[in-house]
């Protein structure tokens, strides 16, 4: 049924990485990231690989969920691997038709197909092994430095928060309006374009107001349980550093120092 | 002692046209005297439209009064100082059980109402557990609220407001859109904390039969109190419940029906048991 | 119009090793005029089953027959079968959108191709049965009480035309008197215009006092197909479902217990009182 859909794709399953503080998560994937681009050549793949690999392992999660990520934009890696491969200049190695192959271009595309694959399997990794709730409070928190360019930092967190709880609600919702419409006589499936999109308005316009509605309800409800912004709060949950996030932290700066220094030895 | 005054409160909406110009007011309260003591389980009864909302959203301060004043645990709803001891006093339960969750996980939400009081976590911890246990609930403890039913959401609802340790419990037609069993849970656990933790508690419903149980019974109409009694002497005035737009459970009706005929029974009879026992004995 | 179902089921999870049914196996043949009562618990398979009726939903198993045509074959007309079979959802108000009350209820007209004055004609005709004046017809429905907009919400579906009128629930959320002005209206729609019934309900009393015929669901099963005095003979076994009998027949039928010499299927109020006033009489 649609109200047990989980939002993100949360792989639920015990391990190491599952437990590590959400920063810590965020902090890798975006170093990670930055480390794709810092080194190039074949080793420093390989060595992103293999480091992404032994995550992988520790994580438990099993690879065809990382793949699932990838199926979604293997179009979009296509397409831009094309581009590459056949518009940049350089020494031409096949040339047939009007379409030729340089050496340049293959190496740009492979080199941008191998950072894409690894970028979405990098931060896929961290939302099949974080909650969508805990990916909140670690970007509340590990952003909470934004405060001080006021950034309202933990209003952002609320409503990410309150969307992730009222969206498998909205959808459900969407389905019965569309049923109690159907039950009228609307059809939503058959016609042009425009003519679906004006079948829309019947649809649309209760599900503002009911969203705007339990919006209202919803914000009475939390004054009356004496909700005043993030200032004075405490948490159920504190996010609290482990030794284990500490030696993440040094796992992941010696493997991006190691990384400049086998791109530079390399290149 | 009084954990409820309110004097001669009055509410009015202002009412403003469609350039947002105001045109007028609406009078939702007029002149409201009434206190409550503390530890009673008071149901107040009324049609909708007749104002028992805006009286309970008074109760925790979620609106102020046009006139008069309104006193919770001592406490005057106007000081703005006061405001969030007020809340915290006397929590509320609405309609909707889907709209007054925050968190995604239960113990998340039961937790929002203490992490804004700024409880430290250790305690927390030991308050959400044990709101949870008071509500039935402890093995939801970690699901998702969306997995729920409708009276399980309403326990976690009620479980989010005990984590707070109220004096009073305001509920506002909590039962309105549940089915029959989730309304026998949530009452049930109403009654308990009444009895057992001597909490004060104000239910509004247009469910007769749960004001059955209760030590006072309120009936209002058009922003004003009509009826103030015990259940046995408000369920015996038939006529004037129905003129207020209100019926009473069938028990009664039966009995009071009977009575009109002659048939010689006590007063406001309110259970099943009663009326069996009386017809029993004449028989 | 004749609507039947043959041995319907509706499986969740069918690639699972054990299926979870929310309908099993159920048969019955709706006729003309008639008032049903559909009752059961939250997951009996009630909802399930009201989506069958209008082909909102396809049974995994098992055919839905309109005067023997099975409605889920290559090239029925669904929306035709919409126009006699209307579905009016639980709180139908959600589904209001447009301006003002007399657009709103034009929708259905408009989707069955209706021209501009027949659409007008209908919209009128359905306004007026459910109690509403023509000062109605260019309020926006927004501005309307709970009640109000539950009786749009009807209208819009009795501007179909529909010769089977199916209600989920729908005096849930409102205050007695507003329950009771919409049974009463859906009892007029049944006795003077001929329409055929079924109610979806809670409340025992309502099915008791005003249906022809009770379906009773309970674990996906059709338990009982019969009249209410038949139905609510079965106290225990209905007990033994979790669901409840009216209060009255309840009383009856402890009364009898007592050895009163009454008959077990007591209705309502009235009925009761008059055999007891025969039975205190004879004594």
């Amino acid at each position: 049924m649609i109200r047990d859909i989980t939002l993100g794709q949360y792989y639920s399953v015990d391990s190491v990485i599952h437990k590590l503080d959400p920063r810590v998560k965020l902090v890798f994937t975006i170093l990670y990231i930055v480390s794709l681009y810092v080194g190039s050549g074949v080793w420093c793949y390989v060595y992103a690989a293999a480091f992404l690999g032994l995550v992988i392992i520790l994580s438990k999660v099993p690879v065809k969920f990382m793949v699932k990520g990838l199926r979604s934009i293997l179009f979009l890696l296509v397409l831009s691997a094309c581009f590459n491969l056949f518009l940049v200049d350089g020494n031409v190695l096949v040339k047939f038709w009007i379409i030729r192959i340089t050496d340049n271009g293959l190496r740009t595309a492979s080199k941008m197909v191998i950072r894409m694959v690894f970028l979405i399997m990098g931060s896929s990794l961290m939302t099949l092994t974080t909650t969508p709730n805990d990916l909140t409070d670690g970007l509340e928190k590990g952003l909470g430095f934004l405060k001080v360019i006021r950034v309202p930092v933990h209003e952002i967190g609320m409503m990410m928060s309150i969307a992730l709880r009222f969206i498998p609600i909205l959808i459900e919702e969407v389905n019965k309006i569309m049923k109690a419409q159907m039950a009228r006589g609307a059809d939503f499936e058959t016609g042009g374009l425009i003519k679906k999109a004006k079948a829309m308005v019947p649809l649309l316009i209760p599900l503002f107001i009911s969203a705007f509605r339990r919006a209202s309800d919803l914000a009475l409800a939390m004054e009356a349980r004496c909700y005043h912004g993030g200032e004075g709060c405490t948490k159920l949950h504190p996010l609290q550093y482990h030794t284990r996030d500490y030696v993440a932290y040094v796992i992941l700066i010696l493997y991006l120092v190691s990384m400049i220094l086998l791109g530079k030895l390399l290149g | 002692m009084k954990i409820i005054d309110i004097l001669h409160l009055i509410h009015e909406y202002k009412v403003y046209d469609d350039d947002e110009q105001e045109v007028g007011s609406v009078r939702a309260l007029n002149d409201v005297t009434l206190s409550l003591e503390e530890g009673s389980f008071v149901v107040v009864l009324g049609h909708n439209g007749c104002g028992k909302s805006t009286l309970a959203k008074h109760l925790n301060a979620l609106l102020l009064p046009t006139e008069g004043m309104v006193y919770v645990c001592g406490n005057n709803t106007q000081e703005e100082d006061d405001i969030w001891k007020i809340r915290k006093n006397a929590g509320m339960i609405f309609q909707n059980p889907d709209n007054q969750i925050v968190g995604n996980v239960v113990e998340e939400d039961v937790a929002f109402g203490p992490e804004n009081i700024g409880v430290p976590t250790e305690k927390m911890v030991k308050r959400v557990t044990e709101a949870l246990k008071k509500v039935g609930m402890e093995a939801y403890r970690l699901n998702s609220p969306n997995q729920l039913s409708g009276g399980q959401k309403q326990r976690i609802g009620i479980a989010g407001m005990l984590a707070m340790r109220p004096k009073v419990i305001l509920m506002d037609e909590p039962t309105a859109m549940l089915d029959p069993s989730g309304r026998k849970d949530v009452l049930n656990i109403v009654h308990e904390l009444n009895k057992k933790e001597g909490m004060t508690v104000v239910l509004i419903t247009h469910y007769m039969e749960e004001a059955v149980d209760a030590d006072r019974v309120i009936v209002m109409d058009g922003g004003e109190i009509k009826m103030d009694g015990t259940p046995r002497e408000i369920f015996s005035r038939v006529d004037e419940l129905k003129n207020y737009r209100l019926t009473v459970p069938q028990v009664t009706e039966l009995a009071w029906e009977l009575k009109k005929e002659g048939v010689d029974l006590p007063d406001g009879i309110l259970t099943k048991e009663e009326l069996v026992e009386a017809l029993c004995s004449l028989h | 119009m004749q609507l039947t179902l043959k041995s319907v089921s509706y499986v969740y999870n069918s690639d699972a090793v054990e299926p979870r049914y929310a309908v099993k196996d159920v048969s019955f043949t709706l006729n003309k005029g008639e008032f049903v009562g559909l009752i059961g618990h939250t997951g009996s398979g009630k909802s399930t089953l009201v989506q069958f009726l209008d082909g909102l939903l396809k049974p995994t198993s098992g055919q839905v027959l309109c005067d023997g045509e099975d409605i889920f074959e290559k090239g029925y007309p669904l929306r035709e079968l919409r126009k006699k079979v209307g579905l009016v959802f639980q709180y139908p108000e959600h589904q209001l959108f447009e301006s003002d009350i007399l657009k709103d209820v034009c929708f259905g007209p408009k989707n069955m191709g209706c021209s501009q004055e027949e659409q007008l004609e209908r919209a009128k005709k359905a306004i007026a049965l459910v109690g509403l004046d023509e000062s109605y017809y260019t309020k926006s429905p927004f501005d309307l009480s709970g009640g109000e907009k539950r009786r749009v919400a009807i209208a819009g579906i009795l501007a179909m035309g529909p010769d089977i009128l199916v209600l989920d629930e729908p005096t849930a959320g409102l205050d007695p008197a507003g329950r009771d002005e919409i049974l009463d209206q859906v009892e007029r729609l049944n006795k003077e215009e001929g329409i055929g019934v079924v109610l979806v309900s809670h409340s025992m009393e309502d099915v008791a006092e005003r249906t022809d015929r009770i379906l009773v669901m309970s674990g996906g099963v059709l338990q009982y197909d019969d009249t209410p005095r038949n139905v609510f003979r079965h106290r225990e076994e209905l007990a033994a479902l979790g669901l409840d009998i009216p209060q009255v027949t309840d009383i009856c039928h402890t009364l009898r217990d007592k050895g009163f010499d009454i008959p077990e299927d007591i209705l309502t109020v009235a009925e009761a009182k008059e055999e007891i006033l025969k039975v205190l009489k004879k004594s």
